[in-house]
C-alpha cells in the first residue's frame, strides 16, 4: 500500500441552492478542488462520486457520467463511478478514491460528492431520506428516520438518566461553529431556548435537532505522496481508512444507545495507525441529529458512555475544548447534501491541518478524524488525516 | 410499493410469522433464510415459528412530521417493541394516550389496517400493538 495525500480541495456554499443545478453543483466543487490541486485535468485518471439518491430527488441516474461529462474530463476517457450508502456515500466514494492510489493503480484521482435535495418538497425529500431505513419493515410500520433517531435519543436519556438540554447543546455548540464557517447553511448562532421551543418532529427531537435538507457539493484531490511534493507545499495524509457495517433495521440491535459498526470502524482505524483516541483534538462527526453526536463521541472513545452531552454542555467539545467537533458547523449547521457530507468532512479536516480554517481555526492539530454514517449505524466509514 | 412487493410479506406481517434456527435456536423476525449466528449450518434447518404477540416498549416516539400516508394519524406513538421471545419489531402503538406510553409498558399485537394504495386501491394490513389488557 501506498501512501496517499490529498493534494487539492473544493466545496460549493451549502443550501438551497435554487439557481445552481445538480450537475452545476458537482461541476463547481470538481473545478474548485482541481484548480486547488493545480492538478491539469489530463492528469486525473479516475473520478468517483458519492450520492444518495439523484434518482429520487432529480430522476436522474447515472451521474458519475454526467458530472465526468460536464466537468470536461470525459473526452478522456478516465472510469467515473457512482458510490451510494446512503449518509455515508461520500465517505465510502472518499475510501474508493484511497483504494485506487493507494494499491498504485492511479496516481491522481478526484473524489466528490453532491446531492440536489431542494427541487422536490420537504416532505418527499424526507421520504426519500426513510430509504436509508428498512423501508418493509420499519417505515411501512410508521417510524421515519427521524422517529428511529428519536428513539435512540430517548432510550439513551432513559438509560443514563440524561437530560434533554444535554442533547439539545449539541445543536447549539454546532451553530456556533456555523457562524464562522462561510461555506455553512446557517452562520447563526442560536440559544438552547431555540432548540427545546422548535416544532415537533418525533419527540423528543425537534426541528433543530435534525440537520437540514440540502444542496451542496465538494471535493477533493487525492494523489500518491510521493508525488504530492510537486503540486502543493501542504499536502494531508490519509493515515487510514476503515468501513464497518451493522443491520439494517434498528430493531435487529442488541443495544441502541451505541452503534456497533462505529465502535468497530474505530478500532481498526487505531490498530491500523496506532493513533490513540488521546492524541486526536480535531473530529468532524455525523451529527444528522443531536443524539448521533452524542452517539459518535462515545462510540470514538472521546468520553465515556452517557457522559458526551455533558460534556458538549460544558464546552469540551467546542473549538479550544479537549476535543474540536464538527468546527464546520456539522451537518446541523454546515448542512447535508447527503452525497456531499462525507466528502465535506474531509475538506474541513484538510482545511484545518493546513491551518487554512481562519476564525475557527483549531490550533495545535496533529490528526483529523472523520466519521461518517449511513443509515442508523448501519454503514460507518472512518478516516484519520494527518499533516504531511 | 407494488401489491406484489406487499402480498409476498403477507405472512409475517398478518401473522407475526418468525422463523427459528434448526440448528441454534435464534429466533428471526422477518423470517431470515439464514441464521446470522450458524451460516451455512442453518441452511435447511430454518423453521417457522409462531410469536406470542406480546412483549413491552424497548423505545418509543411520538411522530409528528408524519410521512403522506400517515397524515391523518398523527401525532402517533411507534415504537421499538422487545417481544417475549427476546427478539425486537417496530410498530405502532395505538388505544393508547400519547402521555401514557412509556419504556417497560406490557403491549398486545393485534391486526390492524395500515395504509392503502390511494383511494380504491389494495389495502394494506398488519401488526399495530396495543397496552396490554
Amino acid at each position: 500500500m501506498r501512501e496517499v495525500a490529498i493534494i487539492g480541495i473544493g466545496q460549493t456554499k451549502f443550501g438551497e441552492l435554487w439557481d445552481l443545478s445538480f450537475r452545476e453543483i458537482g461541476i463547481q466543487a470538481g473545478l474548485a478542488a482541481v484548480y486547488d490541486a493545480n492538478v491539469a485535468s489530463e492528469d486525473i485518471e479516475a473520478l468517483y462520486v458519492g450520492n444518495m439518491s439523484a434518482g429520487r430527488f432529480i430522476e436522474q441516474e447515472h451521474v458519475a457520467a454526467l458530472i465526468a461529462d460536464y466537468s470536461g474530463i470525459a473526452r478522456d476517457n478516465i472510469p467515473a463511478t457512482r458510490v451510494e450508502a446512503a449518509g455515508a456515500s461520500g465517505a465510502v466514494a472518499i475510501r474508493q478514491g484511497y483504494f485506487d492510489v493507494a494499491s498504485g493503480l492511479h496516481d491522481i484521482v478526484v473524489v466528490g460528492g453532491a446531492e440536489k435535495m431542494t427541487d422536490v418538497p420537504d416532505a418527499q425529500g424526507a421520504a426519500i431520506q426513510d430509504s436509508a431505513a428498512d423501508q418493509q419493515w420499519e417505515c411501512t410500520f410508521g417510524a421515519t428516520f427521524p422517529a428511529l433517531h428519536a428513539m435512540i435519543a430517548q432510550r439513551y436519556m432513559h438509560d443514563y438518566g440524561v437530560p434533554r438540554e444535554h442533547i439539545a447543546s449539541v445543536s447549539v455548540k454546532n451553530h456556533k461553529h456555523g457562524a464562522l464557517n462561510p461555506k455553512a447553511q446557517f452562520q447563526k448562532e442560536i440559544k438552547l431556548e431555540t432548540v427545546l421551543r422548535s416544532a415537533l418532529v418525533a419527540e423528543p427531537l425537534r426541528m433543530f435537532d435534525c440537520a437540514p435538507l440540502s444542496d451542496g457539493g465538494a471535493a477533493v484531490v487525492m494523489c500518491s505522496m510521493d508525488k504530492a511534493w510537486k503540486y502543493t507545499d501542504s499536502p494531508v495524509k490519509i493515515l487510514a481508512s476503515s468501513q464497518s457495517s451493522d443491520t439494517l433495521a434498528l430493531h435487529h440491535r442488541s443495544t441502541i444507545t451505541s452503534f456497533g459498526a462505529t465502535k468497530a470502524a474505530m478500532r481498526k482505524l487505531t490498530k491500523r495507525t496506532g493513533v490513540d483516541v488521546s492524541q486526536i483534538n480535531l473530529a468532524e462527526v455525523h451529527d444528522n441529529y443531536t443524539i448521533s453526536e452524542l452517539l459518535a463521541l462515545e462510540d470514538i472513545g472521546f468520553f465515556p458512555a452517557g457522559q458526551a452531552g455533558k460534556a458538549t454542555v460544558d464546552g469540551q467539545t467546542q473549538i479550544g475544548g479537549r476535543v474540536a467537533v464538527n468546527t464546520s458547523g456539522g451537518l446541523k449547521a454546515r448542512g447535508d447534501p447527503i452525497g456531499a457530507t462525507g466528502v465535506a468532512q474531509i475538506v474541513e479536516l484538510v482545511t484545518q491541518l493546513r491551518g487554512e480554517a481562519g476564525k475557527r481555526q483549531v490550533s495545535n492539530a496533529k490528526y483529523g478524524l472523520a466519521q461518517s454514517v449511513g443509515g442508523t449505524g448501519s454503514t460507518v466509514v472512518m478516516h484519520l488525516l494527518g499533516v504531511a | 410499493m407494488t401489491i406484489a412487493r406487499f402480498w409476498r410479506e403477507n405472512s409475517p406481517r398478518y401473522n407475526l410469522q418468525a422463523s427459528k434456527c434448526g440448528n441454534c435456536g435464534k429466533i428471526s423476525f422477518p423470517p431470515r433464510t439464514v441464521c446470522p449466528n450458524c451460516h451455512r449450518k442453518s441452511i435447511g434447518k430454518m423453521q417457522e415459528f409462531q410469536l406470542s404477540g406480546k412483549g413491552e416498549v424497548f423505545s418509543f416516539s411520538i411522530v409528528h412530521d408524519a410521512p403522506a400516508q400517515f397524515q391523518k394519524q398523527k401525532p402517533y406513538i411507534v415504537a421499538l417493541i422487545k417481544m417475549d421471545e427476546g427478539i425486537m419489531i417496530t410498530g405502532q402503538i395505538i388505544d393508547c394516550e400519547l402521555d401514557k406510553v412509556e419504556i417497560g409498558m406490557r403491549v398486545w399485537a393485534s391486526f390492524r389496517k395500515l395504509g392503502e394504495e390511494g383511494p380504491g386501491g389494495v389495502i394494506h394490513y398488519g401488526y399495530k400493538f396495543h397496552p396490554e389488557l
